[in-house]
């Protein structure tokens, strides 16, 4: 069936209401509206307020409420409206979402979702374009995973939702609205393992949510420069899949990491540190980064220079020592 | 609801004046049977034993830390009396006495503090969440699960503590918000002792008392003499009983006093004078409730020595615990991350295992 990523989203959220009665889903305008994204359209008329409903309009509340609830035995799956604005209740994901279980030496456990839709895009006003990886992904006790297709929209999120554990589910916004095929039966790999979405010889980029796209696009027009390049979506941010990404890089020797989040101090650092230890020997070049720029996320229309895009990923890639020029860092 | 249902007493409920003689602003409420209130003094006596306890333990650097509760007992045991096995209490740092009346061993309860373990019990027998450090956090947690434990139709409330300071933070808004939006069975319960570390409470809320701020969410809100054992007793009865009979939550402040530092690691003489401490000194909980037992001859000489020696042996108990050290395994930091280690976790602790071997 020909579906969007937001369709999907909904399709895994009634197959879980369904198949699981101790799963919630709730947060703001989720009811009635069907949220501000229409993730959860209907499903409120057709599951019962009991089952998903509206909250009070305050983030750190609705990720604390949901914390007890999950101790109290359900299964929370909670809606931030936007990305910058679950900042308010930073406070409770990372101090107590994501340690409860190791606090309390296994005793409780925090089996909860929380969906981000998250990075730009979309021409969306200031504090809804965010890319907020990279705080998540640094929080032990929590798993962060990001949906690339929407087969992979379906399959994280029901996968999310059985987890033991809290999951960050960061929805890329920019492609909520993308269809293609896609069957409400579990295809894909297991949620903490990346995929090679396309194979190459050349080159491994390396990219996630809603660059996933735009990998796959500048595979298609690498082949004009003579490069033949395998795109690897990781799908899982943490933990992360080194053995995926590993064996794609020895096979090609040369990786570029692609993301939309400012660079500085960027998960992408994090993958290049991991593939540089374990792939160094089979590097033809170093691992290089098209990240946004180190910048407040800017207003729509200057957005088109921030992101990464075809343009961008090709010239990384040209720098990629393809003879004997040397790398120039952080160009 | 009406506001002046919800509206707290315009005095703190008091059954027992500071001499121990009988006050008469107990209001509404009913004064707790005798064999309560004689267990909630035994409970005092002991509590106030393990904060002295605790308190030189932190000197001999047995622990790392301790917030003394000293003259907070009648909240700190009221909050535990109040409750059923089933019930939830959610405590803070400062809660460990409630802890011990709920009937923790000793070495549960002091594990946080000297460092061994976040939460030295297990929350889901004991029906105590793991003592909370950030403010007014666990407030959101209480109401959470109050609300599950409504929903699944469980006969079940959670009370959850919290001092004067936090309640100026956002959660404690947004949890008595909640709370009272989905009729929550939750009591949240406010000690206040005056003070936020260093800070007043005249610096803290412009309210004149903490109780007020309930009216605002729609809920039920009460102010109770916090030195007053029997008043705070017979109002957290009636709160819990308010929440259990799915009224809603109630929100409790209590008026009291913290006696010792913020910590033993503060020095409260930068902040507060002497002559206040002495003040309160006098509206010691303890002595009160004594001396209005004995008087109603409820409670004798005999039984008081008594409570006093068995007391003295739980600070025997306390001592032995914390004198013996455990051996904590380094390999276990890696417990209990997620459900099932990580690959990445689980190549770590194989690291450290080999330095350990090393
Ligand atoms: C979110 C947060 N901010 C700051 C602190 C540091 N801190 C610990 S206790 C405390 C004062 C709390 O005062 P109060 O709520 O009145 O409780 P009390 O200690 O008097 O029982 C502060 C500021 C903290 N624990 N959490």
């Amino acid at each position: 069936m020909t579906t969007t990523m937001a369709q999907a989203l909904n399709a895994a959220l009634r197959d879980a209401l369904k198949d699981d009665d101790r799963v919630l889903v709730f947060g703001e305008d989720v009811g009635t509206l069907g949220g501000v994204f229409r993730v959860t359209d209907g499903i409120t008329a057709d599951f019962g307020e009991d089952r998903c409903f509206d909250t009070p309009l305050a983030e750190s509340g609705i990720v604390g409420f949901a914390l007890g609830m999950a101790m109290g035995g359900f299964r929370p799956v909670v809606e931030m409206q936007f990305d910058a604005f679950a900042y308010p209740a930073f406070e409770q994901i990372t101090s107590h979402v994501a340690k409860l279980r190791n606090r309390t030496r296994g005793a409780l456990e925090v089996p909860m979702v929380i969906r981000v839709p998250y990075a730009g895009g979309i021409g969306g006003v200031e504090h809804h374009c965010d890319s907020s990886e990279a705080y998540y992904t640094h929080t032990p006790g929590l798993r962060v995973v990001t949906p690339g297709t929407a087969q992979d929209a379906y399959d994280l999120l029901r996968d999310a939702i059985e987890s033991p554990d809290p999951v960050i589910f960061l929805e890329p916004k920019c492609r909520y609205w993308s269809s293609e095929e896609v069957t409400f039966t579990r295809t894909g790999a297991p949620m903490d393992r990346a995929v090679v979405r396309r194979p190459g010889k050349d080159v491994t980029l390396i990219a996630y949510g809603p660059m996933v796209a735009t990998a796959l696009e500048t595979a298609e027009a690498a082949k004009d420069e003579g490069w033949d390049v395998e795109v690897v979506d990781l799908r899982s941010l943490s933990p992360f899949d080194d053995e995926t990404v590993t064996a794609s890089v020895r096979r090609t020797g040369r990786a570029v990491v692609v993301h939309e989040a400012a660079g500085f101090g960027g998960y992408g650092a994090e993958v290049v540190a991991r593939v540089t230890e374990q792939c160094f020997h089979q590097l033809h070049a170093p691992v290089l980064r098209v990240t946004g720029l180190d910048i407040p996320y800017p207003a729509p229309k200057l957005e088109r220079h921030m992101l990464p895009d075809v343009d961008r990923i090709l010239d990384t890639i040209a720098r990629l020592q393809w003879d004997d020029t040397p790398v120039v860092a952080g160009a | 609801m009406a506001a002046e249902t919800l509206l707290p007493s315009a005095a703190p409920v008091r059954f027992v004046a500071e001499d121990g003689s009988r006050a008469d602003r107990g209001g509404e409420y009913g004064e707790p049977a005798e064999a309560r209130l004689k267990e909630a003094y035994r409970l005092m006596v002991l509590g106030r034993r393990f904060d002295v306890q605790a308190t030189a333990l932190t000197k001999q650097g047995r622990l790392a830390v301790y917030p003394s509760s000293a003259g907070q007992e009648a909240c700190q045991v009221a909050a535990a009396l109040a409750l059923e096995a089933n019930d939830w209490l959610f405590p803070t740092y400062r809660d460990s006495v409630a802890l011990v009346a709920r009937g923790l061993k000793p070495g549960e309860v002091l594990t946080l503090l000297r460092g061994d373990a976040h939460c030295g019990y297990n929350p889901v027998e004991t029906r105590v969440a793991p003592q909370c450090t950030p403010l007014a956090t666990q407030t959101l947690h209480a109401a959470g699960l109050a609300h599950a434990m409504q929903r699944r139709g469980e006969d079940a409330v959670a009370l959850a503590l919290i001092g004067d300071g936090a309640t100026s933070e956002g959660d404690f808004h947004e949890a008595l918000n909640f709370a009272a939006v989905f009729k929550a069975p939750v009591v949240f319960f406010v000690q206040n002792n005056r003070f936020a570390i260093s800070v007043p409470f005249e610096k803290q809320s412009a309210a004149e008392a903490l109780a007020y701020k309930g009216i605002g969410y729609g809920m039920r809100s009460e102010q109770v003499d916090g030195n007053d054992a029997v008043a705070v007793l017979a109002v957290l009865d009636d709160a819990v009983k308010h929440a259990r009979e799915g009224k809603g939550p109630v929100l409790v402040e209590a008026h009291t006093y913290r006696i010792d530092a913020h910590t033993n690691a503060d020095d409260a003489t930068r902040y507060r004078d002497a002559g206040e401490v002495a003040k309160w000194r006098e509206a010691d909980p303890l002595k009160r409730l004594e001396t209005y037992l004995k008087s109603r001859e409820s409670l004798t000489d005999s039984e008081i020595e008594q409570f006093a020696a068995d007391a003295e042996v739980y600070a025997q108990s306390v001592r032995d615990t914390l004198n013996a050290e455990p051996e904590l395994d380094p390999l276990s930091l890696f417990d209990h991350v997620y459900a099932e280690p990580t690959r990445q976790l689980a190549a770590q602790r194989a690291a450290l295992a080999a330095e350990l071997e090393a």
